[in-house]
């Protein structure tokens, strides 16, 4: 009995040594240079679900093209935290199976600071012709590690008919949308509202608001809280609000499609969305009230226009590919103006490129554009910081206790502070 | 019990005992089951024994994003329970506790009704029982966005009791939004169980009841009870295990608003959002010790019960 024992204790142990051995202790990924990306052949292009099928033609005219350097799609789940925890596993373990990837814009300076991506040669992309804030998304301590496919900003749907029977315009700051929130009374609607619910979308929010003000969350490349005045002024707009009314009651459940149903069920009369409610609510369809009754305008500001958080997609090229070569020839190739055109033709996604948001056949498509070029200027990443999630979780925490009237807003964002200056000095 | 083990054991040992040298025939024997057993070994190795011992070990180790990771003994532990962590720690933690007695309560109660009714012979008993099970084949996260939903401002709810809360923006309110969500879900479960021990008493056992003169009530506590008690006690069981790692109701629901944080969703938010292996291992750890003593604790309090019952008779 004890050696029959003996002997499964071997070979238990000697796979424990190897599974161990398999899965062992990453060391942090040295790689992501400078340098010419050399190395060419068939690569792999991995991204999120493609949901509006925008991948498969850029592929086809690259493959067409390029018989012996053939690109293949790889789709990871829609979810972005089982995108990122597939992009995690496998930078970590150094797999080259990755060649270019296509990350959510608020990833990039972790995965840089993890040497998992390669710097790109900026003389190598017009970067002249493309929206500042958008090309920042893929900066980080001085250099360009991602280059940004889409991106995505956020505008003020109003309710054009009911603003015009009242003979007043939209609102340029938040005092203007302030004031006009009887016209929403007396028409029996809620005034205004955005994400305010504890997700990911109050981080856009709250920067939003705090950006309006002046101000922006995070300094020194993302390990220090800015904060201070402006983010104050920010935060007490949104949580008097919740007092005064401003924003209705339910507004603290509201994700974008909370608030986009409100709206178009005829029962908001502001509301901050991103583009997609555009196309939505000009459709015909029962639920739907407010066909042809909406109007976009830039998002307000404090003295002036506001400033919108950015969303969308980078595409970066990972440190440890082995085709690095064709891997930044095709970052090139997916980004330029022609294909950007035919993605935002087919997505409605907003582009990089400046010159496509005056295109009169794009305009004519999405009516939305030229709007939120005016947006675009004056938008800003999210906080460029390696800790974003971290960060992201902090600020919701405690903006939601500020707006729910648990903390004032200085309390808020001194709690936050130094919340944000620990997360931002670990190792 | 006692006496059962001791008549048992001589003859095993007499049968293992007799020759001292094992034939050729029995190694051989005993080297074939080895190697029958290998197979199965090994994906119990790789599927249980290997992601339990890592996340031990992983618990036992730093969270450096950017560096390498070092070997910190209990550190992740004391920071759950005493340190930086406490206070989401503990609030996770006796949220997920009142939570998971409280569905418990009301579970077992709808469930045992549900049972009692579906025992009953009557017209459309087959439609009774296949609707009551709907709830049950649904799956959680579907159930959990059917709720979301129930209970929004503007939801069914509010408006079949014309009430005008906001469900999910106050602690009490989301806990039974909770609450209520996983005993539509699960009540039907406890019913499933309790059915089929109720169906294997004989009815023999009732009519004589009945001829000795008993009241339903005295029938049902003297009679159904006690006999339905082992179906129970693993029903209650199985529903612990699950309430106690309950993880896509209030993911859904909250997203861990308003203190409604649970052990699983909080050592998921650590472990795959944040990054953060060591303190998320050192989360999942505390909840499988803690899940593991539960059961402990309800099963032998329940055998104690039944040792006790069946020893006063």
């Amino acid at each position: 009995m004890p050696r029959r024992l003996g002997k499964f204790a071997f070979i238990g142990a000697v796979l424990m040594l190897v599974l161990t051995a398999c899965g062992g202790p990453d060391e942090g990924g040295g790689g992501g240079g400078g340098g010419a990306a050399q190395g060419t052949g068939p690569i792999t292009f991995v991204a999120g679900k493609d949901t509006s099928g925008k991948y498969p033609a850029v592929i086809k005219k690259w493959n067409d093209a390029h018989p012996d350097q053939q690109v293949k799609l790889l789709e990871l789940p829609e979810a972005a935290d089982a995108q990122r925890s597939a992009f995690v596993t496998n930078l970590q373990a150094k797999s080259d199976t990755y060649d270019v990837m296509g990350i959510d814009v608020v990833w990039t300076a972790e995965f840089a600071k993890s040497g998992w991506l390669l710097a790109l040669d900026e003389s190598q992309f017009p970067l002249d012709q493309m929206l500042k804030p958008a090309v920042d998304t893929g900066r980080f301590e001085g250099k360009l590690w991602a280059m940004s496919y889409d991106t995505n900003g956020g505008l003020l749907f109003y309710r054009k008919d009911i603003l015009d029977k009242a003979g007043k315009q939209p609102p340029k700051t938040f005092d203007e949308l302030k004031a006009l929130c009887p016209v929403a009374q007396q028409n029996n609607m809620d005034c205004y509202a955005g994400q305010f619910a504890k997700y990911e979308g109050l981080t856009v929010n709250f920067a939003e608001a705090v950006q309006a003000a002046g101000g922006e969350l995070m300094t020194d490349n993302g390990t220090k809280a800015a904060l201070g005045g402006p983010a104050v002024q920010g935060l007490s707009f949104l949580a008097d609000g919740f007092k005064n009314g401003t924003m209705p009651k339910p507004a603290i459940t509201y994700k974008e499609e909370e608030g986009r149903r409100s709206f178009m069920s005829g029962k908001l009369l502001f509301l901050r969305n991103w583009p997609y409610v555009y196309g939505l609510a000009a459709e015909s369809d029962p639920a739907n009230k407010v066909k042809g009754k909406v109007g976009i305008a830039p998002l307000p500001g404090f003295t002036g226009a506001g400033s919108s958080s950015l969303g969308g997609l980078n595409l970066a090229v990972s440190a440890f590919s082995k085709k690095q070569g064709t891997a930044v020839e095709f970052v090139k190739f997916a980004t330029n103006q022609e294909n950007a055109k035919e993605m935002v033709g087919l997505t409605g996604n907003a582009p990089a490129w400046t010159a496509l948001y005056d295109d009169p056949e794009l305009v004519k498509k999405f009516p939305f554009l030229p709007t939120l070029k005016e947006g675009m200027q004056t938008a800003k990443p999210r906080p460029v910081t390696p800790y974003y999630q971290e960060v992201t979780t902090a600020i919701q925490e405690d903006a939601y206790a500020a707006l729910q009237g648990q903390k004032t807003p200085d309390q808020a964002i001194n709690d936050l502070t130094t919340k944000l200056n620990q997360i931002g000095s670990q190792g | 019990m006692t006496v059962a083990t001791e008549t048992v054991r001589p003859g095993r040992v007499r049968k293992r005992g007799g020759p001292v040298q094992t034939s050729e025939g029995q190694r051989a024997e005993a080297r074939l089951a080895l190697w029958l057993l290998l197979p199965a070994g090994i994906v119990l190795a790789v599927i249980i024994a290997y992601p339990v011992v890592r996340a031990l070990w992983l618990s036992l180790n730093s969270d450096a994003r950017f560096g390498t990771s070092e070997f910190v003994g209990l550190d992740n532990y004391i920071r759950a329970f005493t340190g930086s962590g406490a206070e989401a720690f503990w609030q996770a933690f006796w949220f997920t506790t009142q939570l998971t007695i409280v569905t418990m309560f009301f579970e077992l109660v709808i469930g045992f009704g549900m049972a009692l009714i579906m025992n009953k012979a009557f017209m459309g008993r087959g439609l009774v029982r296949a609707s009551v099970l709907v709830p049950w084949a649904i799956p959680t996260a579907v159930a959990a966005r059917l709720w979301e939903w129930n209970f929004q401002p503007d939801g069914v709810v509010n408006q079949v009791f014309g009430t005008n809360i906001i469900w999910t923006a106050g602690h009490w309110s989301s806990f039974w939004a909770i609450v209520v969500a996983d005993v539509w879900k699960t009540a039907p479960f406890i019913a499933l169980l309790v059915l089929a021990g109720l169906q294997i008493i004989p009815s023999e056992v009732y009519e004589a009841a009945k001829v000795d003169g008993a009241t339903a009530l005295q029938s049902f506590r003297r009679i159904t009870l006690p006999l339905v008690k082992s179906a129970v006690v693993v029903a209650v069981l199985f529903r612990m295990l699950d309430v106690l790692r309950i993880f896509d109701l209030p993911f859904i629901l909250t997203n861990g608003a308003n203190q409604t944080e649970t052990l699983s969703t909080l050592s998921y938010k650590e472990s795959i959002q944040q990054l953060h292996p060591g303190y998320g291992s050192a989360l999942s750890t505390i909840t499988f010790v803690y899940i593991i003593l539960a059961a402990f604790l309800v099963n032998s309090l329940a055998r104690a019960d039944v040792v006790k019952a069946q020893g006063g008779r």
